[in-house]
């Protein structure tokens, strides 16, 4: 158990390590590398005196929406594309089309039709994550074998029956990767997303502070992100783990 | 008077689209199969044996002619023919014991939750699960999970069992045991039996009749009585008898694949 803390922290560490040696090594301009403890001492002050609370609850409130609303459209659609190949052959340039629209790219247009609200900032990131989580969806549902549907019909299951004790069960661990996967996107479009206009929240917070070449602070919104993102993927993995404990390989 | 036969190939064809047209894979088969049989279905690999295993099961339809299971056209899959697959089709997120109870959850043969433990227990039982009753699959080998899926189907009380090349992944051994298994099964339980295999050895210890298939287009070679009466014992594989009829299935057999060898010689020339 102590041996597994510590092969965990030793990476961490060795990053930390790394960065106090390029701040002192001289070869970078020290004004361009804020170090390690005076990001940790601007972090705490950020957490204690200022915004950061009210920061990380916006943003991760944006995200939860986005891919809230994201994951329920992408596991239904996900799932006839996976399950109905001749749509698939349809659809599929379609998904790859608008999946590769970098979100930041549609800014300007998101603005022009839904204003400068939350309801934009949560837009985009449910664009992102419902694409993300389609293309996972359907790989997963794709290769589901049709071998547990065919023994389910010679038991004497009705179609119903087979989509409730055979495709439901199957469709589980896919839709809890899908969902680790759009999280992870989201978060990472966060940044883009408070570009509208945004007051609050982590992607604004580095916004204002690279305007006023605030690097510590830059740092400590970029670790927050990361470090939320990582509680969250977590916390589905163990979810996962419970779910879907029959599962040879556990995610 | 003749006995009504269980399982009735009448004529029957099927082809499958292929590149250039239609490919026929079954050739006006005719075959009877009678209550209580053990019939052996075998052949060069991809002769189009499991395709007939397939029509009687429900899962495919015959281009022309009928497959008729106790005098009805098969219409689809149903609980009255349990097949068993190769590859187990156990249901990986059911434990052991739930995927025995899985078709007695079902609509179309639902019972009680005491009836359903007793009809698990005595599956478990006689496929020798009894102390995995709560594990899921991943902890089964290969042999414990064809027993499940045999169990499984039992459970719901077939009239025939269907099976396509069912030990066909497992090692020596375990296919001698399971062999074995089964047919101790099929004396408590009496069932009407189509098993498709690549193993003379298996067809002849396990049937009571054999039925050799051509290479593809597949037609019926030869019918061959197989006299040994059940139940049979593990010494039956040292008797002389034994031993001719599997040199003269074997011959047949292999008559078969050299046609086979042949055929593909010529397309590819």
């Amino acid at each position: 158990m102590l041996k597994r803390a510590a092969l965990i922290l030793v990476p961490w560490l060795a990053i930390v390590g790394l960065w106090y040696a390029i701040a002192y090594s001289g070869f970078v301009n020290e004004a361009l590398i804020p170090k390690p403890h005076a990001v940790a001492t601007r972090f705490w002050e950020l957490l204690t005196q200022a915004r950061l609370p009210l920061d990380i609850w916006m943003s991760t409130q944006r995200v939860f929406l986005g891919v809230a609303a994201g994951i329920t459209l992408a596991v239904p659609v996900g799932f006839v594309l996976g399950w109905y190949r001749q749509i698939r052959t349809f659809i599929d340039p379609l998904i790859n089309f608008f999946r590769a629209l970098p979100p930041i790219a549609l800014i300007p247009l998101v603005v022009v039709y839904f204003g400068i609200g939350e309801f934009a900032k949560v837009v985009i990131l449910f664009y992102a994550s419902f694409f993300a989580g389609v293309i996972v969806m359907y790989e997963g549902i794709a290769q589901i074998s049709p071998i547990y549907v065919r023994v389910a019909k010679t038991l004497g299951a009705s179609d119903w029956e087979i989509f409730r004790k055979v495709i439901i069960p199957l469709t589980v661990p896919h839709m809890l990767t899908a969902l680790r996967v759009a999280l992870g996107v989201a978060w990472a479009t966060l940044v883009a997303s408070e570009l509208i206009a945004a007051q609050q929240g982590l992607g604004a917070l580095i916004q204002n502070a690279s305007s006023f070449f605030q690097l510590d602070i830059i740092y400590v919104g970029i670790i927050c992100i990361g470090f939320i993102a990582l509680a969250m993927d977590l916390a589905i993995r163990a979810v996962t783990r419970r779910l879907v404990s029959w599962q040879d390989r556990i995610a | 008077m003749k006995r009504p036969a269980r399982i009735c190939f009448e004529n029957v064809a099927l082809e499958f689209p292929g590149k250039d047209g239609p490919v026929k894979v079954v050739d006006n088969v005719s075959y009877e199969i009678g209550n209580g049989e053990f019939v052996s279905i075998i052949g060069p690999s991809g002769c189009g044996k499991t395709t007939m295993m397939n029509m009687v099961a429900g899962f495919l339809q015959p281009t022309s002619g009928r497959v008729l299971v106790d005098g009805e056209p098969v219409k689809g899959p149903g609980p009255d023919r349990g097949v068993i697959f190769q590859e187990y089709g156990v249901f990986p997120w059911l434990t052991v014991r739930e995927n025995i109870a899985f078709g007695l959850t079902l609509s179309a043969n639902r019972k009680a939750k005491a009836t359903r433990d007793e009809i698990c227990n005595r599956y478990m039982k006689l496929m020798g699960l009894g102390d995995f009753a709560d594990a899921y699959p991943k902890m089964l080998s290969g042999g414990m999970r064809q027993r499940l899926a045999i169990a499984r189907a039992y459970a719901v009380k077939p009239q025939f069992l269907l099976m396509d090349e069912p030990f066909g992944a497992l090692d020596a051994q375990t296919r001698a045991h399971m062999q074995d298994l089964l047919l101790q099964a099929l004396q408590t339980e009496g069932k009407t039996v189509m098993l498709i295999t690549h193993s003379v050895e298996e067809a002849v210890y396990m049937s009571s009749r054999i039925v050799v298939m051509t290479a593809r287009p597949t037609r019926i070679r030869e019918i061959i009585e197989v006299p040994f009466p059940y139940p049979r014992d593990p010494s039956l594989h040292e008797d002389p008898l034994f031993g001719q009829l599997r040199s003269r299935v074997r011959s047949l057999v292999m008559r078969e694949y050299a046609a086979q060898a042949r055929q593909t010689h010529e397309t590819t020339d």
